[in-house]
């Protein structure tokens, strides 16, 4: 067995690899290295011992309060949307578009008009509290909202983005 | 490379503020970006009046240039490309194009078949200046890859050609004789620029293209103009000939100025005068043995057809407008610097490619 | 160094499209499990082989053509921008001499040329927009519908450059600002898009007409050209009508009785 590791051992001296050898600018690339680390490691340093809280989307939203609790439920199981939404809303967005099929019929059997300003939007009219809670976490912009509404009340009063 | 800065800035300003910093409109919505981009893609087919003598007819002269013809069409296709996406809406969503491909689309066909061209002479240039390099016989796949190069050079620019003369209610451009047009007036402008290239590269570096080569290009060059003016004669003929007003309305505000607008009849004429003084300079076989005279011809000759090409042919298409209405279009500050910093990073695409190229020639020399 | 430099491109190379091949598949792979649902047509939907529409020349005076292009902007969000050079327009007024150019000549008569016809997408059965469209961004629907699908448009133009009739508008600049009468229902468009008249399909998805139909007071009248049955074919029987530019083959959908 210790033959075998000598045998090794000298095979890879003899590639030259680990002969020790001159680095040069050595006090330079020391230097350099240990800036590297500083610049790099510093926003973990700077932010330790504290955590970003998990985002906590809100459902109190009059809309859903209205709801008789046994009823509240999204198209979907809240796991499914938390996980899916994205998925959903893409095939929604085909759905409609392309295919002209604007009636959902969901697992549960229950049925919906396709609309993310309008059926979405309807329970889940507060979208700083919801949609953005986790979106800002993750840094995520899904720039659905360019064209659809994000507040339609609110625009409809006048007041968009940068308004009033 | 300070210019390709400045582009990229003018662009990222031109984003945030929205297209409205064009001069750019609903009846005129293609201008100086899609007219260059035209213009380059026909730059970049032309690498095959290098590669198709050389190559095929075994036209020893060429063998010296034929890798800077292929460079150049690479940075030309760059050139195309960014004009593209400057343009363009929304072009982080331009992964669309291969998402949903639309094969009854001809700027789909461009999409695919140009950034092929790129990758082929990429191939073919890198392998025969690695043999160059290496004084051996390039390997025996660049043989295929050359042949595929010079029909696809050929097709690239009739694709380009097709995204306007498919178009019903564009009468301007709706003519067969378009795609012919098109051809022969990148076969007399890429050869021009490429000219002017190589002599410039032999007065700044130690690589001498060959006068022979030069020479020769220079009577492509020649050839190619006369065929540009006579088809423009030809398309003169159907159209005022026959006196159908969509067919003479856009002719008529391009050279002589329509109810008043005339922005465009300066320009034209000078680009048709700068083709024939070019053209009838390149025909004196003692004008293509001087390098001065040949450079300054072939510059004409270029200038002329980029107004023709890269300016006036996509705005006259739109002028009148369907409904018959004008509105003319010049480019804003905004595009005129987008412009220039694109074929600003164009020519460092070129300067880089060129200076690879000649390195590895001196070398051999030596 | 040569050597060392191509064989280190080269590696990069494979390894990046090798990455990206293995992203992509792990990406479908991960895809979320089938849930038992299904996307259906409404109910209540108007359906048809062929949308067209018969415009009444003699019923549609300037203040309904007016009632109509507010009708159809209102619902649709459409923005209103002074500029000619940048608007955005669904349906608006056109001079018989711009609209029809190809029946126009000096003498043309004056119940004509006096009136400005209501002029929008034609809907045609052969579009050229809808051939050049290079992401299908634009398609014929199966009930003849030329429609946009804003989500998936580049921003190209193409479309506008094929459209013999100038129908179609880009957005150079964010619409909102400029959205006069705002509906919720409907979603506004973002800058860097192309939009036109889509016929109402989202109206006629929960079985209303057309907004400019509805508004119109019977100058317009929409059905389906395939049934025999329907009024539009009634009036095609009966009464002569044109259409836009028709030398041009594009069939379009979109009659007027003069």
């Amino acid at each position: 067995m210790a033959d075998e590791g000598k045998k090794v051992v000298d095979a890879l001296r003899a590639t030259g690899f680990f002969k020790p050898k001159k680095l040069y600018d050595g006090g330079k690339v020391l230097i350099g290295v240990v800036a590297f680390c500083v610049l790099v490691g510093f926003p973990f340093l700077y932010n330790r011992g504290k955590a970003a809280k998990v985002p906590e989307p809100e459902l109190d939203t009059p809309a859903i309060q209205a709801m008789p609790e046994a009823q509240r439920m999204c198209i979907e199981s809240k796991e499914y949307m938390r996980d899916n939404h994205m998925k959903i809303l893409d095939d929604w967005r085909d759905g409609v578009v392309r295919e002209a099929k604007r009636r959902y019929v969901a697992s549960s059997k229950r049925s919906y008009t396709i609309s993310l300003q309008n059926t979405c939007l309807e329970c889940h009219s507060n979208y700083d509290n919801f949609c953005d809670r986790c979106h800002t976490y993750t840094g995520t912009k899904p720039y659905c909202w360019d064209c659809h509404l994000n507040k339609p009340k609110e625009w409809a009063a006048g007041k968009a983005e940068g308004e009033g | 490379m300070v210019l390709s800065a400045i582009g990229t800035l003018a662009y990222l300003v031109q984003r945030f503020s929205g297209a409205e910093s064009t001069g750019l409109s609903r009846d005129v919505s293609w201008g100086l970006f899609i007219a260059n981009y035209t213009f380059f893609v026909g730059v970049a087919a032309s690498a095959v009046m290098v590669v198709l003598p050389y190559y095929v007819h075994d036209y020893k002269e060429f063998g010296r240039i034929a890798v800077f013809g292929e460079f150049l069409a690479v940075a030309a296709i760059a050139i195309a490309g960014l004009f593209i996406f400057v343009d363009v809406g929304q072009p982080l969503r331009s992964f669309n194009l291969l998402l949903h491909p639309t094969p009854g689309s001809p700027l789909f066909w461009n999409t695919i078949i140009l950034p092929v061209y790129m990758v082929l002479n990429v191939l073919i240039a890198w392998a025969a200046l690695g043999a160059e390099d290496k004084s051996i016989p390039p390997p025996w796949w660049i043989k295929p890859l050359i042949y595929i190069s010079i029909p696809w050079a050929i097709s690239i620019h009739t694709v380009t050609a097709f995204v306007y003369a498919g178009l019903p209610g564009r009468a301007f451009w709706n003519t067969a004789i378009l795609a012919p047009r098109f051809l022969v007036s990148a076969f007399a402008s890429g050869p021009a620029l490429l000219i002017v290239m190589c002599i410039m590269i032999k007065r700044l570096t130690r690589f001498d293209p060959g006068k022979k080569a030069l020479g020769q290009l220079g009577v492509i060059v020649a050839y190619s103009m006369i065929l540009n003016l006579f088809f423009m004669v030809l398309e003169f003929f159907s159209s005022f000939y026959s006196s159908i007003p969509s067919h003479t309305h856009s002719l008529k505000y391009l050279f002589f100025g329509l109810e008043g607008h005339r922005m465009l009849v300066p320009w034209i004429w000078t680009s048709v005068s700068l083709a024939v003084v070019g053209t009838v300079l390149l025909v004196v076989p003692g004008v293509r043995r001087n390098d001065t005279m040949l450079a300054a011809a072939c510059i004409l000759v270029f200038i002329s057809l980029w107004i023709d090409k890269g300016f006036c042919l996509v705005v006259a298409g739109f002028i009148p407008s369907p409904f018959g209405t004008i509105t003319e279009y010049s480019p804003s500050m905004f595009e005129v610097v987008i412009t220039i910093g694109v074929w600003a990073m164009g020519f460092l695409i070129l300067s880089i490619l060129y200076k690879i190229a000649i390195s590895i020639k001196e070398e051999v020399m030596d | 160094m040569h050597v060392n430099r191509r064989k280190f491109l080269k590696i990069a190379g494979a390894s990046t499209i090798v990455g990206i091949l293995g992203g992509w598949s792990a990406v479908e792979v991960l895809v979320p499990g089938e849930l038992d649902s299904e996307h259906r047509q409404s109910p209540e939907a108007l359906t048809a082989k062929r949308w067209a529409m018969v415009v009444d020349m003699k019923r549609m005076d300037a203040a309904t053509a007016r009632d109509c292009i507010e009708a159809c902007h209102r619902v649709h969000n459409v923005p209103d921008i002074d500029d000619p050079r940048s608007e955005v327009k669904w349906i608006w007024l056109e001079p018989f001499d711009r609209a029809f150019p190809l029946q126009n000549h000096e003498h043309t008569a004056d119940p004509l040329t006096e009136q400005p016809f209501l002029v929008f997408c034609n809907h045609c059965d052969n579009p050229p927009c809808v051939r050049v469209c290079p992401t299908k961004a634009t398609w014929k629907r199966d009930d003849g519908i030329v429609m946009m699908d804003q989500h998936r448009c580049i921003g190209c133009r193409y479309c506008m450059a094929a459209c013999p009739y100038g129908s179609r508008s880009y957005n150079w600049k964010d619409p909102r600002p400029f959205i006069k009468s705002r509906n919720t229902e409907y979603p506004t468009r973002s800058g860097g898009v192309v939009e036109k008249c889509n016929f109402c399909a989202e109206r006629l998805a929960q079985g209303l007409m057309p907004a400019c139909v509805e508004a119109s007071k019977g100058a317009l009248v929409f059905g389906d050209l395939a049934d025999p049955a329907s009024k539009v074919r009634e009036i095609l029987r009966s009464r002569y009508t044109i259409r836009r530019k028709l030398s041009l083959g594009t069939e379009p959908s979109v009659f007027y009785m003069v």
